[in-house]
């Protein structure tokens, strides 16, 4: 069947790509755009290493074809640092060990710029909650949780 | 997975076009959060793909005086989000806000949920005991069903040959009515129910009657099953436990369950009982205003 034309910003990025209506927009970020920083863990929807922001909502990007991001704003891990300005989850979690084998981290630190992008404050439960779609083998997430409220705690001084 | 055409409809009648002529395969697309997986796991090979997200009529969401109109690809997440759904649907947040995890509910639909008929789906019981109506249109013109009608089996609805679901219509509550959902499942998050229940219940200005109570269970039979012999058990009589103890009895009788690698028939008939309890009770404290 035929690849199709898709047109979206990616990063900032106005970015043209064909793809085959079956491939998920993982498989287009990773295979067709280079964009590897976006893992494959489940393929399935459950562990959130695939996650990007698809038009300001956090999304699982093995769940969605790249068809259907035609004309969307994505932002996926390789957008999260100013150039070579970390994010300042990408500094806690560094500098808290907030990742071990670090294959979960792009999907942890997109899914947590979400959750401040809406919520500069979160508690403890609202963090693991928000987290709860993404899965991590090797810190047992407290680390990771304490490299949110950190973050959370520097971007609140910095909107100061 | 195999390939297939995408379709990309900005009208009703452009989609129903379409599906008429997507053979019999074609299916339509919301979240995706089922399709995709089951599209890549071979369980589900269409040749023709239809995404709904366009659609006006299916992302409506709307009140007028005495019903909303909840389109079938409004996500759990616009849902947990609207203020007036908060207000007057309490029970429907309570099962939206379970469906997988934050990145599952930015896409998940209740009309997916719906459509795709697990026994387990966690928004059904919702829908049936809050009198949802399905609103459906086909080739032959619109009908509508009750939610309870709607799953044959599992995977399977009443829908037929190109016949879509377009929204639901749930009155909005009574004065002095509260529903409930409530689910048990083996972790606190992302899994799937091993049993869930839900109640609604309008009771007397006084606080202590039962003017009517509706109850529906899910993954405990092929279907969510709406359990219409607690309706004359619960109506006339006194908020108390012995009254809804006798409904959970009745809707544990009515639990038709399986063992499976998540539970067991006895573990679910038992399960049934209580969470048709707390569903009860945590639908009286709503329609008492303690919510
Ligand atoms: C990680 C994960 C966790 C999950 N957790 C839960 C959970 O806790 N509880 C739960 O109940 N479910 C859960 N699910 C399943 C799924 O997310 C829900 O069933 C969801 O509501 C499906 O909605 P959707 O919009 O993604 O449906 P889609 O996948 O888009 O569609 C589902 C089916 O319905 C059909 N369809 C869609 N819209 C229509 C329409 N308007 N008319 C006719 N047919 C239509 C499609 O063709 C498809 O067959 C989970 C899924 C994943 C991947
Ligand atoms: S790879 Fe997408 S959720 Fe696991
Ligand atoms: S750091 Fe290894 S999976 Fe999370």
């Amino acid at each position: 069947m035929n690849r199709q034309q898709v047109t979206a910003t990616i990063n900032g990025e106005h970015k043209e790509f064909l793809c085959e209506p079956r491939q998920s927009l993982l498989e287009v970020l990773r295979d067709e755009l280079f964009l590897t920083g976006t893992k494959e863990g489940c393929n399935d929807g459950n562990c959130g290493s695939c996650n990007v922001i698809l038009d300001g909502t956090l999304v699982n990007s093995c769940c969605i074809f790249g068809v259907e991001a035609n004309g969307g704003h994505i932002t996926t891990i390789e957008g999260l640092s100013k150039g070579n300005e970390l994010h300042p989850l990408q500094q806690t979690f560094l500098e808290g060990t907030g990742m071990q084998c670090g294959f979960c981290t792009p999907g942890f630190l997109i899914a947590a710029s979400a959750l401040l992008d809406e919520n500069s404050e979160p508690t403890e439960e609202e963090i693991r909650h928000w987290l709860v779609g993404n899965l991590c083998r090797c810190t047992g997430y407290d680390k990771i949780v304490k490299a949110v409220q950190d973050a959370a705690l520097i971007l609140r001084e910095r909107a100061l | 997975m195999r390939n297939f055409d995408y379709k990309l409809p900005t009208s009703l009648n452009e989609l129903t076009d379409m599906l008429s002529h997507g053979g019999h395969t074609a299916r339509l697309l919301a979240g995706g959060t089922d399709l995709v997986v089951a599209m890549r796991g071979g369980r589900m090979t269409p040749e023709v793909v239809i995404d709904t997200k366009h659609v006006e009529e299916l992302n409506e969401l709307s009140f007028n005086d005495h019903t909303m109109i909840l389109g079938a690809s409004v996500t759990c997440r616009k849902v947990c989000r609207n203020p007036q759904i908060v207000k007057h649907f309490p029970a429907l947040i309570d099962c939206a806000t379970l469906i997988g995890g934050t990145q599952i509910q930015n896409r998940a639909t209740l009309g997916g949920n719906l459509c795709n008929a697990a026994p387990s789906a966690d928004t059904i019981p919702a829908l049936i005991v809050l009198k949802a109506q399905a609103n459906i249109c086909g080739p032959h013109g619109s009908r509508q069903v009750p939610v309870e009608t709607f799953c044959t089996g599992p995977g399977q609805t009443i829908l037929e040959g190109n016949e879509i679901l377009v929204s639901f219509s749930i009155p909005l509550p009574r004065e002095h009515e509260g529903a409930f959902f409530i689910r048990f499942i083996p972790r606190n998050d992302m899994d799937i129910a091993i049993a869930n229940a839900a109640a609604s219940i309008v009771i007397a200005s006084s606080g202590e009657t039962i003017i009517e109570g509706r109850v529906a269970i899910g993954a405990v039979a092929p279907t969510p099953l709406y359990v219409s012999d607690v309706e004359p058990v619960l109506s006339g009589r006194p908020i108390a436990d012995d009254v809804i103890a006798q409904a959970a009895d009745i809707a544990r009788q009515s639990a038709r369950p399986i063992t499976d690698m998540r539970g067991t028939v006895d573990q679910r008939k038992h399960l049934t009982h209580v969470l048709v309890r707390r569903a009860l009770n945590g639908a009286v404290n709503r329609a008492r205003g303690n919510d």
